[in-house]
This record gives C-alpha cells, sequence and structure tokens, in this order.
C-alpha cells in the first residue's frame, strides 16, 4: 500500500477509523446522554466530507486499479455524506421520542456509508461486491431497530432475506462475468472486450444476473417487493436514509459497471432496460394511488423515481449520450435526495409511538393548524411530481431530455403520463392536508425543523439557480478505459 | 440589475412583492390584508400602463416586433442553452395588460364573498397573477414552461379550498387536465431543445428545416397543451366542473385569462413555429372550433344552472377565437385576438354578476328567479348590456370581434371553404338565443320564488351596492369602447400580426 492508494480512500478510512473509535466512545457515554454520539458521529461525517471536498477535482487509481478517484465517485460522496448528516438530523429527535436511544444507529449507519462510499470508487467487480455487503448488512440491522416492535422486526428479515438473496445474484454474475473474460477489474473486462477475448453469452448472463441484482438494490419493477413493507416497518429515519443512500449507491454501481464495463452488450440490454424502466414507472405509480399510509406510498413512490433514473439510464452506451445519462441520473439523485429527506422528515414530524399517526388522513387540517409544515410539505409533494417552482421538475427536465436525446421518444411518452398518474396521489396528500379538516399533532424538534426547512428552500431556490449543480453534475463523469 | 429595472419583468413580479408582505400579516387582519392585496394589483396595473406607454414608443420605431426585451443567461452549462428571455409585442400587449385589469377587480369581489382563510386566498391570487403575466411575456420555452405549469398551482388551491359542494373534484379535475396536455408539451419543447438547439422562440421560428412529418407531430403535442387550456371541443369536459365550482373570482380569472393561454399559446408557438403543420391542420382546427360554437351553444341553452350557462358559453365564444387564429389571414387572427378579450371583459363581468347575486340568494337556478329587473334595476341594466356584449350585438365588444373572426374565416384560403364561417354564424343566433333566454326568465316577467325565500330570512334582495358597481364600471367602458371604436385596439395588434403572416407564407 503507498501512499496514493492510502490517499484515495482517505475520506473512507477516516470514517472507518471513526466509527471503530465511537463503538468503544459510546460505551462510556451515559444512556442519558447519547446525544453526544450522535454529535460525535456528525463531525466524523463532516471530517469525512471535509477530506472529500479537498479532493475534489483528482484523478487517481489505487491498489492496482480496484480503487479510482474520480469527478463521478467525488460527487456521489458528497452525496453520500451530505444525506447521512441530514439522516442523523431527522434520527436525533425521533430516536429519544420512540425510546430507540442506542449508540450503535449513529455506528451503524457510518459503516454503511462507508460501503456506499467504497461502491462510488470501485472499479473491480470484488471490490463492488464488499461495498455491497458493506453498506447492506448495517442497513438489515438498522431497519430492525426498533426491536421488539413486529413490522421492524419483519423489516428487518425481510430486507435481509431479499438482500442476501440479491447479493447471491451479484456474486454469480461476477462469477460469470469473470469467466467469460479472466477479468474481474472492470478496465480489465473492457480490455478483454475490446481484444475480443471473451464468451459472448457468458458475459450477457453475467451482466444481466449483476444488473437483476442492483435492480434489487434500487428497488426497480419486478424486483421491489420488498420495498413497501421494509419502508413501513423500518424506523423512520432508517427509511429516509435507505430511500436515498442505498438507491444512490445502486444506482453509482449500475452507472460505473455498465458505463465502462458493459457498453459493447448495448443493443443486447436495451429492450431489457426499457422495459425495466418502463414497468417501474408504471407500477410504482399506479400502485402507489391505492395506499393510506404515507410510508407505504412514498416507498411506492420511491420505487417510480428509481424507474424515472433507470429510464435516462437506457441509452447508456450511445457515446454522445453517456456523459448526460451520468450527469442527468446524478442531478436527479440530488433532487430526489434533498426532497424526499424533507417528505421523510415531515413524516417525522407527525408520527406516534406504535406507529400511529401514518396515515395520510392524519393530515388533515395541517394547512389550517400548521401553515409553514404544509407548505413545506406542498413543495415536496409538488417536487416529486415534476411542477415548477421546484427542484423537481428541473431534475426531470435533465432526465427526458436524455431519454429523448438518446432516442427513445416512446420510453419519454411512458415517463411523461406516469408522471400524471403520479400527480394525482401526490396532491391527495396536498388535498388532505389543506381541504379536509382535522386536528394533526406534530412534534417540533429543533433539527427536524432545521432540515425540513432547509429542504424546502432548496427544493424551491435551487430549481431557480440549478445552473451551478448543473455544472457539477455534467463535470463528474465516469472515467472511462 | 437590468433584471429588476425592465418593465416587464417590473409588471410579472410586482405581484411578489404583495405576496411578501402578506407573508407577514396577521391572518385575523381581513381588511387590511384585502387592501394590501389590492394594492399590490393596482400597482401592477399601473406598472402595465406604463408598460403600454414604453411599447407604444418603442412601437413607432419598429412596428410588429418584440419590445422591452431581456435576455439573460440562465443556465447554460452541459449543453443547455435556457436564457431567461422575456420580450412583448402586439399579440400579447393586450394579453398582459388584460391580465393586470382584471386581477384587482377579481380581488375587488372578493371583499364580502371571501371571509374563510383570506391571507392564502390573497396569497395565491398574486401568485397567480405573476404566472399569468409570465406565460404572455415569457420568449424561452423552458421560462415559458415553468410559467404555463406554475400557474396551475394557486387555480388548484383557489378551486380546491374555497370552491363549491364538488370543489376538491374539480380542482383534481382541473390541474390532471391540464397537466395531461402540457406534459406531451414538455416533450416537444426538450425534442426542440435537443435538435433545434435552442429554446428561444425568436430562434426557432427563424430556424426551418424540421421534416414535415415531425412538424406535425410537435404541433399536436403542443396543439394538446393548449387545446385542453381553451378547451377546444372535444376536451372542455373539465371545464363546466372548474368553473361552476370555483369561486366567483377565480371563476373570473379562469375565463378571463387561464383560456386565452391556450388561444395564445396557439398563436405565439404553434403558428410561427410549424407553419406548415399549421396551413395542414387548419380545416381540421376550424372544424373543431365549429364543432364547438355550436356544441357550447347548444349545451348552454340546455343549462338550467346560470353559472354552468356562462361556463358552456365559453366553450362556444373560444370557438370563435379558434376559428379566427385557423383562418390564418390577417382579419381572422387579429379578430381573434381581439375577441380573446372581449371574451374576457363580457364573460368576466357575467361570472361578477352570477357572483353578486348568488351571495345574496345562494342558488343559481335560473327557474327559481324571475322579475329581478324590478327589484334590483342597476343589477339588470348592467346584466343586460353585458349580455348583449357577449352575444355580439353591434355597438358593443362582441361584435366587432365576431365580425372580424368571419370575415375572415369566410375569405380564407387555408380553410378553404365558407362553410365553418356559415355555420359559425349560426352560433351568433344561438347565442342570442340562450342569453336572451336565459335574461328573460331571471330579469323578466313574474317575481320568482327566490324572491320570498329571501325575505323568509328577514332581508330583501338588495341592488347592487358602490363596491359591486365599481367592480363592474370598468368594463363596462371598455365593452362600449372597443364596441364602438375599436380602433386604438386594432393599432395594437395589426402589426405584429403582419409579421406572423410573414412567416407563415
Amino acid at each position: 500500500m503507498t501512499q496514493s492508494d492510502l490517499y484515495t480512500i482517505l475520506p473512507n478510512i477516516t470514517l472507518v477509523v471513526w466509527a471503530c473509535a465511537l463503538l468503544l466512545v459510546d460505551l462510556f457515554i451515559p444512556k442519558t446522554r447519547k446525544g453526544w454520539t450522535a454529535l460525535l458521529a456528525a463531525f466524523g461525517l463532516a471530517l469525512s466530507l471535509g477530506l472529500t471536498l479537498a479532493q475534489a477535482g483528482r484523478e487517481m487509481s489505487a491498489f492496482n486499479g480496484m480503487v479510482t478517484l474520480d469527478g463521478f465517485s467525488t460527487f456521489l460522496n458528497v452525496l453520500f455524506l451530505g444525506t447521512s448528516l441530514l439522516g442523523i438530523a431527522i434520527a436525533y429527535g425521533y430516536l429519544k421520542r420512540m425510546g430507540l436511544e442506542r449508540g450503535e444507529y449513529y455506528t451503524l449507519m457510518l459503516f454503511s456509508i462507508s460501503g456506499m462510499m467504497l461502491m462510488a470508487q470501485a472499479a473491480d467487480l470484488i471490490v463492488i461486491f464488499l461495498a455491497l455487503e458493506l453498506l447492506s448488512i448495517p442497513l438489515y440491522v438498522l431497519a430492525a431497530f426498533a426491536r421488539p416492535r413486529a413490522d421492524s422486526e419483519e423489516a428487518g428479515l425481510k430486507y435481509f432475506l431479499l438482500g442476501a438473496f440479491a447479493t447471491g445474484f451479484v456474486v454469480y454474475g461476477i462469477a460469470l462475468v469473470f469467466g467469460a473474460t479472466g477479468a474481474t477489474a472492470l478496465s480489465g473486462i473492457a480490455a478483454a472486450v475490446a481484444a475480443g477475448t471473451f464468451t459472448k453469452y457468458l458475459l450477457l448472463i453475467g451482466a444481466a444476473l449483476i444488473l437483476v441484482g442492483f435492480s434489487f438494490k434500487v428497488a426497480a419493477v419486478p424486483f421491489h417487493m420488498w420495498t413497501p413493507d421494509v419502508y413501513q416497518g423500518a424506523p423512520t429515519p432508517v427509511t429516509g436514509f435507505m430511500a436515498v443512500g442505498a438507491k444512490a449507491a445502486g444506482f453509482a454501481a449500475l452507472l460505473r459497471v455498465f458505463v465502462t464495463a458493459f457498453p459493447s452488450l448495448y443493443v443486447d440490454l436495451v429492450p431489457v432496460l426499457w422495459a425495466l424502466a418502463a414497468l417501474t414507472m408504471l407500477i410504482g405509480n399506479l400502485v402507489a394511488i391505492s395506499q393510506t399510509n404515507i410510508k407505504r406510498m412514498l416507498a411506492y413512490s420511491s420505487i417510480a423515481h428509481a424507474g424515472y433514473i433507470l429510464m435516462a439510464f437506457v441509452p447508456y452506451g450511445q457515446p454522445q449520450v453517456v456523459p448526460d445519462a451520468v450527469a442527468s441520473a446524478l442531478f436527479y439523485l440530488v433532487t430526489y435526495a434533498i426532497t424526499s429527506f424533507g417528505a421523510w422528515s415531515m413524516v417525522i414530524a407527525l408520527e406516534k409511538s406504535d406507529a400511529k399517526g401514518l396515515e395520510i388522513s392524519d393530515y388533515a387540517g395541517l394547512g389550517r393548524r400548521k401553515p409553514a409544515l404544509a407548505a413545506a410539505m406542498t413543495i415536496f409533494m409538488l417536487s416529486l411530481t415534476g411542477m415548477p417552482p421546484t427542484l423537481g421538475l428541473v431534475g426531470k427536465f435533465y432526465l427526458f431530455r436524455t431519454v429523448i436525446a438518446g432516442g427513445f421518444i416512446g420510453l419519454a411518452i411512458v415517463g411523461v403520463l406516469t408522471s400524471l398518474i403520479s400527480a394525482y396521489y401526490y396532491l391527495r396528500v396536498v388535498v388532505v392536508m389543506y381541504m379536509r379538516e382535522g386536528e394533526p399533532q406534530t412534534e417540533s424538534e429543533p433539527w427536524l425543523d432545521l432540515t425540513t426547512a432547509t429542504a424546502a428552500v432548496a427544493t424551491v431556490v435551487l430549481s431557480f439557480l440549478p445552473a451551478a449543480l448543473f455544472a457539477l453534475a455534467s463535470g463528474a463523469v465516469v472515467k472511462l478505459f | 440589475m437590468e433584471f429588476l429595472t425592465n418593465p416587464l419583468n417590473l409588471v410579472t413580479l410586482f405581484p411578489l412583492v404583495g405576496v411578501l408582505i402578506l407573508l407577514f400579516m396577521p391572518s385575523e387582519k381581513k381588511n387590511l390584508l384585502r387592501w394590501t392585496a389590492l394594492a399590490a394589483s393596482l400597482v401592477t396595473f399601473g406598472l402595465s400602463i406604463w408598460m403600454l406607454t414604453l411599447f407604444r414608443q418603442a412601437e413607432a420605431a419598429d412596428a410588429g416586433a418584440l419590445h422591452l426585451t431581456i435576455s439573460l443567461p440562465w443556465i447554460q452549462v452541459a449543453g443547455w442553452k435556457i436564457n431567461y428571455a422575456m420580450g412583448v409585442d402586439g399579440l400579447s400587449i393586450l394579453l398582459v395588460l388584460l391580465t393586470a385589469f382584471l386581477t384587482p377587480i377579481s380581488i375587488l369581489s372578493t371583499w364580502t364573498a371571501v371571509e374563510e382563510r383570506v391571507k392564502d386566498f390573497m396569497l395565491f391570487f398574486l401568485l397567480l397573477e405573476v404566472g399569468m403575466t409570465g406565460v404572455f411575456l415569457a420568449q424561452d420555452l423552458f421560462l415559458f414552461y415553468i410559467f404555463w405549469e406554475f400557474t396551475l398551482v394557486p387555480m388548484y388551491f383557489l378551486i380546491g379550498i374555497w370552491g363549491g359542494p364538488r370543489r376538491i373534484y374539480a380542482a383534481i379535475k382541473f390541474f390532471l387536465y391540464t397537466m395531461a396536455g402540457s406534459i406531451l408539451m414538455l416533450l416537444a419543447i426538450l425534442w426542440l431543445g435537443i435538435y433545434q438547439d435552442t429554446f428561444s422562440v425568436l430562434e426557432l421560428i427563424t430556424k426551418t428545416g424540421i421534416p414535415a412529418d415531425i412538424q406535425l407531430w410537435l404541433f399536436l403535442a403542443f396543439a394538446a397543451a393548449f387545446a385542453i387550456k381553451v378547451p377546444m371541443w372535444p376536451l372542455h369536459s373539465w371545464l363546466p366542473d372548474a368553473h361552476v365550482e370555483a369561486p366567483t373570482a377565480g371563476s373570473v380569472i379562469l375565463a378571463g385569462v387561464l383560456l386565452k393561454m391556450g388561444t395564445y399559446g396557439f398563436l405565439r408557438f404553434n403558428l410561427p413555429m410549424f407553419p406548415q403543420a399549421a396551413i395542414q391542420a387548419a380545416p381540421w382546427m376550424a372544424l373543431l372550433a365549429v364543432i364547438g360554437i355550436i356544441y357550447g351553444a347548444a349545451v348552454s341553452y340546455a343549462q338550467k344552472d346560470v353559472k354552468k350557462l356562462v361556463a358552456y358559453s365559453s366553450v362556444s365564444h373560444l370557438g370563435f377565437v379558434m376559428l379566427g387564429l385557423f383562418a390564418l389571414n390577417p382579419l381572422g387572427i387579429q379578430g381573434g385576438i381581439l375577441q380573446m378579450i372581449n371574451h374576457g371583459l363580457s364573460t368576466g363581468a357575467l361570472f361578477l354578476l352570477v357572483g353578486m347575486i348568488y351571495e345574496q340568494t345562494h342558488t343559481r337556478e335560473i327557474a327559481v328567479y324571475g322579475g329581478l329587473w324590478k327589484i334590483t334595476p342597476i343589477f339588470g341594466t348592467i346584466m343586460l348590456i353585458v349580455a348583449l356584449s357577449s352575444m355580439g350585438l353591434p355597438g358593443l365588444n362582441g361584435f366587432v370581434g365576431e365580425f372580424v373572426i368571419l370575415l375572415g374565416a369566410f375569405g380564407s384560403q387555408a380553410i378553404a371553404s365558407p362553410w365553418y364561417a356559415g355555420i359559425a354564424a349560426a352560433g351568433v343566433i344561438m347565442a342570442a338565443i340562450y342569453i336572451l333566454n336565459m335574461f328573460q326568465k331571471m330579469f323578466l316577467g313574474p317575481e320568482g320564488s327566490i324572491v320570498a325565500e329571501v325575505k323568509k330570512h328577514g332581508h330583501a334582495l338588495r341592488d347592487l351596492n358602490w363596491r359591486e358597481i365599481a367592480t363592474l364600471v370598468p368594463i363596462l367602458v371598455f365593452i362600449f369602447w372597443i364596441g364602438l371604436y375599436p380602433k386604438p385596439f386594432f393599432d395594437l395588434i395589426a402589426p405584429a400580426v403582419e409579421k406572423l403572416m410573414m412567416v407563415l407564407h
């Protein structure tokens, strides 16, 4: 291990070391003062974030090409660290209120983040597998964190079983790809393909299995069955964190692996990806209509949004469109992260113990009683629909532009029509808040309110000034081999 | 700096100042809130008059062009070429003025009608004004789309919170219908942005060479958004629900301005950007327009609810506008633009009048009224003038618009058959029938049951008060002005229409 190897993964190593230390330190923090653990965890994340930002603009390869550092990974690492800071902000008061305040929560979260960061930097299928496990296992535990509540335990188990199943697909896929090309490094696979020394169908099946595995992670239809139950059962801050972080990590792997290693399979994979994206958008949005529980509704909404990002991923093999495909996906992940964190923090503000206060009807009267909160929620719902003046519109604009530039007008039409469907159920929340009478009870916690307010303001303001974010996303291209 | 001093920006964004002030006001002080909103909208109207004088000066130098333009780079990264571009010409100036004119009138009409959540109401109303003005001024497709979609949000709340018994259904239907059209337009906008490499409306007009078949698809995608908004038959079914359930001020703005966004869209985008497709589609659009005219008139006649009658009459009147626009000759288009304004004035006034009587009686059923003229003579007189203007009596504004449209449609090469105009002329007669029928039943004859009904509750029907008269008089002024001396209005429109004709041929 050389110095430059170390430098490449410095933010990640810092985070892991910090998490290990925190695990020990937490033992000495009295039960009533777990706020310190949260604070220390946030400090570790901020430190890692600072180091990541210091790496911005660098391009390096380390550990014999197994790990890489480029604009793509830096962008995603910042996203992961940012979301985890928000994740701690929305969790702190919630855990206290629900009697779940245990220090492991924060350390598990840090470990999961380090997995996500490794995923963004992985340039070898073996490292991707490693990262996948590192990010998933803490999440399985976190999903069941509200034990002995039955639905939380169910969520943990379900997530674990299906997650393990998905990992199996990925590993099998890696094995087949190795069999087909004799390499696990993404550059090695690309080189074998370029030299023609590979078995086409073995490679195709391997790539398809990897696709299936990651489709589980990003919750694409038909591999989405676990999502509503897990999102509903897991403690809400975990759900919020999972909906953004785990999804972004899944897309990070998909984008990097397919764009760098499998562009040759583009023609064969297009129909599959097309159908995957269309089905995900359709089913996610259609089933969301009939949900009465806000967590389930947002779960299906997160499935649908995975579909929109997948839609922009379809033209991944067209050299002129690839930069836009990557940039629009990254841009949309940021959009979705801000908006959905806002929405989840609203869910937390209304949630009572024993999973009460989670029906959409519990939001009745919010417009009159808590106008600021209702306005924020309206902004989030409009953003998820893709209406101005919110960031969601700009994000969708970019995704649709990519699809049309790739020549998939039919898929774009499916996309806009499903957006129309989604307007129906997002608006229903607005209808309930403003047009029905009720006495909603909300919790006010400083960190939670801060998250909601920041997310709402960012959603609106960034929609008017998206140029900087555009520039960052389009600068974050995947380094090709 | 240019952003803040540009007259168009000031007109568009000034209501936001009102919004900011309202946000920090206590929601119990209802009158203060009303006065603030009214003041904000009146200042906006003043700014729009100032804009008009500047526009006329600019027009003297270069007639028919876009004036007072502003174009600032907005999103210029990653292959995006989006500008914050605004401009005004003869096609849009009257509509901007109409918006700035009807907004304070609508706010004035809510003085006693809206008692619940006054603060929210005024906030949404001013936001709506920003959106509508922006739609008429935007010269960049991305910017246009943002304003266009944004108008949905406040209108949705206005119908959904302050509307009638079926308001939620009507609000969602309005939202989904309109969005259904605009998302198809979004795809067409993106296509143009990618393959023509610009979002600027001006550049898109000068860039030719879109293959004819693709031009037709793009035309249809834009038309989907606009035809729903107009609404053209058979896409009109959201309109009666939205109109009937909306609060009076909402109906006025909906009929007065929001529907014009559709016809304006055809005029600003469909005609000059896809001229070949427009010529190809003209007979079909004319056919739909004529069906709309007849259908709207026939259905209006059958209505028992006076607000519904006015709502369906909009379908008929907007049919005339569409017929004029797709005559694709100067007469037809000029008439079409003027008729947009006329419809905004007459139908706006009709909704106001219906709202005023509804506030007293809480019913809109025509059958229960009768003999109102004797009890409320001022109300009756104003209603008669507005009704006559709406059915197109010579000397009032409606006649000028419809007459010019029919002239244009008769001589139109694009439509290529005088039959359309002939049948449309029958629509004028039908309008006379349903409007006079309504007037006769409500205002003449023996006293209706509602008069006694209202007396039972301890107070008689009263005539219009000063505030209500003040709301209506400005509209009456324009009804007579356009009817007797329309030249100044045509002078504003004509040069821009000439420019448009050059693109079309």
